[in-house]
């Protein structure tokens, strides 16, 4: 009966074993010694992502490797992206020491949730078959839902984990639809036997079209794009500011990895279609995130929609690849380091931006209000610098590394003759630039309303003046960044 | 017209009646009842597609686990029902165009020229063919990672709840009588040992009140 099964190979999913198996001594570690050690939990959470990093960079060999029956993908682009969401966690979770301290919620049920949240990333990044993407999905929003609402004394946070758990089920369900119309109209779950059905021309179109919208609606709601982005602002501010930075950082390479793997390495015959509806999306997010982030007073609620239209710029970026109809692979892979270019440099600038607002942050007091930013040079002349920094990089202000991003995505966009939309682009990226620039006057011209010394612990820091020096170089060497960025996808696709 | 045929259609009508009846019922209670109707008319759909191993899990799993449960949870909990129709009739026009919209590009693409009996016909399986052993031989074998993760989901949803129901007081005021009982001297009473007070201190203050 079982004549035919073969043992999958488990070396190319050494990290998520890893991870998983880690979790499990957290878990122990966590109930014996949690309330005598109170930062073992934590450490021993970053010990566990380091552990991964080494993990992926050992078992890294280039190669595209299939496992668990075609289940599971390990490429550079999976290995790239995983040792990024590796990085991105381990900044969220020193930066959110204190944070968590001051408000009594460094449990070990916190960094349980952040092991698997980065779990279901991972297996997000390296998933090849749709039952795979959706669990994996599953897996990270179900964790996040739970964080949101970890501070239950709280009524915002607990009203924006209902909010968000209400409408993420309902995009797993449409994602979930749409899955299961295009298994309906190819007969295959794997992401490259679709690809494989569609190329030999077996399957009805009118299905997988309908499959098709779907399956961008449920994609759009993770990434947060215009007609599915009402869960981001509510969310973003309503949850502790330690799980927004998470939400805002990593989880964004995920929803990047699902998009490139679906709609890229699946329904690549369908190009046409889909990149009709992500130009609209496009257009929207960049231009209503820029247009309602300047009606904010609340930082964290400036920085949801920014992210909006951030994720609009990055799918310029994904819906440029296939011109007219004609695959060029030259243009394709341009088109798509360009968008991943630009999602790792948004997860820079969200953790730096993020960062800030949780190193002004103190127990009791929230940062999260503009004002907060006033006179910051007057406090810390340094850390001023480095939201200046941060800002004029999301502003797309040339030599930092936003700009590099916003840049590689238009130089894509009008390659492929999307020129009146990149021209919108920059209009409302002008716009946004207002807001962004609103801080750095906020900071540099103003009174300070809050004159308390900012009393963040060195770690934090230090790494955060990493962050605003990382955003600053890889806006001096883009190339170093960019030409990662298209050998991974060269060497991927 | 054939036996199951009009089984199909029985389950269907009855399924369609009861999930809008979900929808639309005053009473939450009789809202989850309505929903164990169409769950055992799911079933009954899947009976007839030779799936039942899932049918059976289906009315035992969600039928006699989940929804007993979610009717308990609706019977505590004091719903107010007048609040929460709030506004029922000026979002339906909005709602139901949609959903008609939808129901309609649904019926469109779902028809059976797609979907129909000559595009997926159905497999004449012997009698002693068995469901749930085809089920979990690829359950255990082709989709042992998928089935890994689905676990590793539930204990995300086990560590999730406890977090969040999970509460210690600190202010109960409880007798612990195996402590009452344990408690050495040491632990009510302390001795201190301290060096008697010098008596120059009271000479100095005679002195000082001598002067004053």
């Amino acid at each position: 009966m079982l004549n035919n099964f073969v043992m999958p190979d488990l070396y190319p999913a050494a990290p998520e074993i890893f991870l998983l198996c880690m979790s499990f001594l957290v878990l122990f570690v966590d109930l014996i010694f949690g309330a005598t050690h109170r930062g073992l939990a934590a450490l021993l959470t970053v010990v566990t992502l380091l552990g991964c990093a080494a993990i992926t960079i050992v078992t890294a060999d280039g190669h595209t490797a299939l496992t668990f029956s075609n289940m599971f993908v390990d490429d550079l682009l999976a290995d790239f992206l995983k040792l990024v969401t590796y990085l991105a966690v381990i900044v969220v979770l020193v930066y959110s020491r204190q944070y968590l301290a001051d408000r009594g919620l460094d449990r070990g049920e916190f960094y349980l949730l952040v092991l698997y949240a980065t779990l279901g990333m991972m297996v997000m990044i390296s998933a090849a078959n749709f039952v795979t993407i959706y669990l994996g999905l599953e897996l990270l929003s179900l964790s996040l839902y739970a964080l949101v609402a970890i501070d239950r004394n709280a009524s915002r946070a607990t009203e924006a984990a209902m909010k968000y758990f209400v409408l993420g089920a309902m995009a797993s369900g449409l994602l979930l639809y749409g899955m299961s119309m295009i298994y309906g109209a190819t007969g295959s779950l794997e992401i490259g036997g679709v690809a494989q059905a569609m190329h030999h021309g077996q399957s009805d179109k009118t299905i997988l079209v309908f499959g098709l919208v779907f399956l961008v609606a449920g994609v759009a709601f993770k990434l947060g794009l215009v007609p599915f982005h009402m869960w981001i602002p509510d969310v973003y501010h309503g949850a502790p500011t330690a799980v927004t930075l998470l939400i805002g950082s990593a989880p964004k390479l995920a929803a990047f990895a699902m998009t490139l793997r679906l709609l890229v390495y699946g329904l690549f015959g369908l190009a046409d279609d889909w990149q009709k509806m992500l130009l609209l999306m496009a257009v929207l997010s960049i231009g209503l995130g820029n247009l309602a982030a300047i009606a904010q007073t609340n930082i964290k609620r400036m920085l949801a929609y920014s992210t909006i239209s951030h994720m609009g710029f990055m799918i310029l970026g994904l819906m440029s690849g296939v011109v007219g109809g004609v695959v060029d692979p030259f243009t394709a892979v341009n088109a798509y380091s360009s968008a991943l270019y630009y999602t790792v440099a948004y997860v820079l600038m969200s953790l730096g931006a993020f960062g800030m607002v949780l190193l002004l942050s103190r127990a009791g007091y929230e940062a999260e209000n503009l004002d907060d930013f006033r006179g910051l040079n007057q406090r810390s002349p340094w850390f001023a610098a480095v939201m200046l920094v941060i800002m004029f990089s999301m502003a797309g202000i040339p030599f930092f590394v936003g700009f590099f991003a916003k840049f590689a995505v238009l130089l894509a966009a009008i390659k492929a003759g999307y020129t009146v939309v990149a021209v919108v682009a920059v209009m409302f990226s002008l716009v946004g630039a207002f807001y962004y620039l609103r801080v750095v006057k906020l900071m540099y011209f103003d009174a300070p309303v809050d004159s308390a010394p900012i009393t963040a612990p060195m770690d934090m820091r230090i790494l955060l003046s990493i962050n605003g020096v990382a955003v600053a170089a890889f806006g001096l060497f883009p190339d170093a960044l960019m030409s990662l960025c298209t050998t991974t996808l060269l060497r991927s696709l | 017209m054939e036996l199951k045929t009009i089984l199909f259609y029985l389950f269907a009508v009855i399924m369609v009646f009861a999930a809008l009846r979900v929808v639309t019922a005053r009473n939450p209670v009789h809202a989850v009842l309505f929903l164990v109707l169409a769950f055992f008319n799911a079933a009954g759909l899947w009976m007839l597609l030779q799936a039942e191993f899932l049918s059976i899990m289906l009315v035992m799993v969600y039928v006699g686990a989940v929804m007993v449960l979610f009717l308990f949870v609706v019977m505590m909990l004091d719903i107010n029902i007048e609040q929460m129709r709030k506004g029922f009739w000026t979002h339906l026009p909005l709602g139901a165009g949609v959903g008609l919209l939808m129901v309609a590009e649904m019926a469109v693409v779902l028809s059976g020229r797609y979907f129909g009996l000559q595009n997926f016909p159905p497999q004449n399986l012997p009698a002693n063919h068995s469901n749930t052993k085809e089920l979990a031989r690829v359950m255990f074998t082709d989709y042992v990672y998928p089935f890994e993760l689905a676990s590793v989901i539930l204990l995300v949803a086990v560590i999730a709840a406890v977090m969040l129901t999970q509460r210690t007081r600190k202010d109960t005021k409880g007798m612990h009588p195996n402590d009452q009982i344990a408690v050495k001297r040491n632990d009510r009473l302390r001795i201190v040992r301290m060096v008697s007070e010098p008596p120059e201190v009271q000479a100095v203050d005679a002195k000082a009140e001598e002067k004053s």
